[in-house]
């Protein structure tokens, strides 16, 4: 089949950790467009979800970090964190190791793309699972990009990994549905931390949904550094969505700084179904 | 600086419960397979949060050791800032080369 769904979201552990010192004026819609997210994820009826993260060294670390890696598993632990800090209670969330090392193969065409089949999800995959699909019953393919250990992959190999995984989802007969997740404008567990730059984020959300892949991957990492702190290289995973959705621009449903989250909370989609009417007409 | 050993050290830590039995029952067995700089163990020793931000440590990785020794979010933020009240700038790690080594300070 394909992608049935393309998304993003932002996956603060606050989102979860500190939800009730969120100024419910904002969290209340915020949390009300989360769950239009997951209506329109189920409307697609998809057999998997791919989550393109950005994991905060709970899997890969400085002693051999992967640009790129793919989760390979039957299933996965979560949340790597103190359950009660994060409270989202440690679970087992089935995955698909079979359709796992499908995609894994057709990325490696264009990708070399690292798999690992032990992983354990931090508040990175697990929180956009808390609200995408609170009962973690949909298998799940993980993919992380590294955002956090300099050397970073530029963000033009970024948006290719997300043609590769584009790719892969074409060439497999189950339908896909896919999650970017990461910050945009962030400080994150530092003294900044509530610092946003919500100008940047609105800017950066303007050329994905225009998905204007030049302006797109045009940041270098000291502007991104000065202008949106180390959290926005987690930028790398909403390039990727693009990536994966080249031929389609997206809409906004979302985007409000929430200080207690850390970023702004945001949401967008992109059309898929346009794709479609394009290469029918 | 051997900031890579003691974030490794951390990282083990935060991710692996037989670590965290043998820290709390025997911290000093845990810092001898790390080569770590005197000043390094003395924060681990001490789980001197502001310490260990100033010396580099990464906040994706600290914030989950300081929730473990059971500081609160508001705890964790405060002790980073008296970090850098009593010792200046971060001195290594990503935070240093953010706002020229002022380590994000507010």
């Amino acid at each position: 089949m394909s992608l049935v769904f393309a998304g993003i979201m932002s996956h603060g552990p606050g989102m979860r950790a500190r939800a009730e010192r969120a100024d419910p004026v904002i969290r209340d819609p915020f949390f009300a467009t989360l769950d239009r997210l997951r209506d329109r994820l189920e409307d697609a009826r998809p057999d998997a979800i791919m989550v393109v993260a950005a994991e905060h060294f709970a899997n890969f670390f400085m002693n051999n970090m992967p640009a790129y890696c793919i989760g390979m598993a039957e299933d996965y632990e979560g949340p790597i964190e103190d359950p009660e800090w994060l409270r989202i209670p440690r679970r087992t969330v089935p995955g698909n190791a079979d359709l796992s090392r499908r995609i894994v193969g057709k990325v490696m065409e264009r990708v070399d793309v690292a798999y690992a089949e032990e992983w354990k999800f931090d508040h990175g995959i697990m929180v956009p699972l808390s609200f995408l699909t609170p009962g973690f019953d949909l298998p799940v393919i993980p993919a992380n990009i590294n955002c956090q250990g300099p050397p970073l992959t530029p963000l033009t190999r970024a948006y290719e990994f997300g043609r590769a995984v584009r790719a892969a989802c074409d060439a497999v007969p189950e339908r896909i549905a896919l999650i970017g997740t990461g910050g945009i404008s962030h400080w994150p567990a530092t003294p900044n931390s509530g610092k946003i730059n919500v100008d940047w984020d609105r800017e950066f959300l303007r050329r994905w949904t225009r998905n204007d892949r030049a302006a797109l991957t045009s940041y270098t990492d000291e502007e991104t550094l000065r202008d949106a702190g180390q959290g926005g290289f987690e930028i790398r995973t909403l390039v990727a969505v693009a990536g994966a959705c080249e031929n389609s621009t997206g809409d906004l449903w979302f985007c409000e700084p929430i200080p207690i989250f850390a970023t702004s909370g945001f949401a967008a989609v992109m059309n898929l179904d346009e794709e479609t009417a394009a290469k029918a007409a | 600086m051997s900031l890579y050993a003691l974030q490794k050290l951390l990282y083990e830590l935060n991710r692996d419960p037989r670590v965290q039995q043998e820290f709390v029952a025997d911290r000093e067995a845990v810092l001898s397979r790390f080569r770590l700089g005197d000043e390094e163990a003395d924060a681990i020793r001490d789980d001197d949060i502001g310490l260990l931000y100033i010396l580099g440590v990464n906040g994706q990785i600290l914030m989950h050791f300081a929730a473990w020794r059971g500081l609160s979010w508001d705890a964790y933020i405060q002790a980073m800032k008296d970090g850098l009240a009593k010792h200046g700038q971060v001195r290594g790690g990503i935070y240093a080369a953010v706002d020229g080594g002022e380590g994000g300070a507010v």
